[in-house]
């Protein structure tokens, strides 16, 4: 099941938690995965430790022709990408009433901007070769709303309209386009709050516990095999019950 | 090629004529092999979608196609502009002269 051998898979932000999780299963099941981040140093541990069928493509998803030049040079050096993950994703957060131009336009910029860039990149190799998976990791407050977000809210759910309208786009050329949407999954972005905020969360969910990296990698590396073929513009939600929709 | 370089010798406008019935071939055996249909059926007059069968998704990638094979830049209201084979043809033919 979910075999990936010759597959190629382009994850990014694969130097934080959740990406470095989905990279090492995607890897494990057999594709060959370029590793996109920012910390060049964690990419290149987690090369080592894979070792083969790894490639690196460090670069800031901000600078918009950075977003155009991954996409061109994954596609070349990896010899056709046929799963692109995007995962990368930075907060921003702040209440509305004081929320800056600033950072509302980077959350949209690396959440949202670089998807649609990196994406259009490599469509156009997928829709030619009749083959192809996009798998947008959203999150659960892009449904549910988070009071403090409503910057990176509003990117994650453009990215759920996005992806449902690019995957009617292109399913006539057997490329589905699904998101995954975590709850709250222990990584560096949930590390910030504190224990009182962790203990509000854990009330909301039903299995009273944080979700790990790897049970989104699992969802990840569903939609993209082969037995997902017949799955596409929905959002797989893996959040312990938090949200059922 | 050497029948090209003498033809440009001996006569601009047959070489006009080889350069439009070159480009002619190139478009036709983009539409043959990314439409699928037989030969025949692709002349200069047949629409891509209402006689060859093409989505809106195939036009895009048609237009694509020849924008990779020719070197061109086909701007979004000029696409909308290429309905049949012909219009490509000489859409292209005057985009590289």
């Amino acid at each position: 099941m979910f075999d990936l051998t010759g597959r190629k898979a382009l994850v990014t932000g694969a130097s934080g938690g959740i990406g470095e999780a989905i990279a090492r299963q995607l890897h494990s099941q057999g594709a060959t995965v370029g590793l996109h981040g920012t910390r060049v140093e964690r990419l290149e541990a987690l090369a080592a430790e894979l070792g083969e069928r790894v490639e690196l493509f460090p670069a800031n998803l901000s600078d918009r022709d950075a977003v155009s030049e991954l996409g061109k040079s994954a596609e070349e050096k990896l010899g056709g990408v046929d799963i692109l993950v995007n995962n990368a994703g930075i907060t921003k957060d702040g209440l509305f009433v004081r929320m800056s131009d600033e950072a509302w336009d980077q959350v949209m910029e690396v959440n949202l901007t670089a998807v649609f860039r990196l994406t259009r990149e490599l469509m156009h190799p997928m829709m030619k070769r009749r083959n192809g998976r996009i798998i947008n990791i959203t999150s659960v407050v892009g449904v549910s709303g988070n009071p403090g977000q409503a910057n990176y809210c509003a990117a994650k759910a453009g990215m759920i309209g996005f992806s449902k309208s690019l995957a009617q786009e292109v399913a006539p050329r057997n490329v589905t386009v699904n998101c995954v949407a975590p709850g709250f999954i222990e990584s560096a972005m949930t590390e910030k709050l504190n224990d009182k905020q962790k203990e509000a969360i854990m009330g909301a969910i039903p299995m009273r516990r944080m979700g790990t990296g790897m049970e989104i990698a699992s969802a990840v590396t569903w939609l993209a095999s082969n037995e997902a073929s017949y799955v596409t513009g929905q959002t797989v939600h893996v959040n312990g019950g938090m949200l059922m929709v | 090629m050497l029948a090209q370089v003498t033809k440009r010798n001996n006569n601009v406008k047959q070489v006009e004529e080889y350069d439009m019935s070159d480009i002619a071939d190139r478009v036709k055996k983009i539409v043959i092999e990314h439409l699928g249909v037989d030969a025949e059926k692709v002349t200069e007059s047949a629409s891509f979608i209402d006689d060859l069968g093409a989505d809106s998704l195939d036009t895009v990638e048609l237009v694509m196609a020849f924008e990779e094979e020719f070197g061109v830049e086909i701007p979004d209201d000029a696409a909308d502009t290429i309905l049949t084979v012909g219009d490509a043809i000489k859409f292209i033919s005057k985009a590289q002269s």
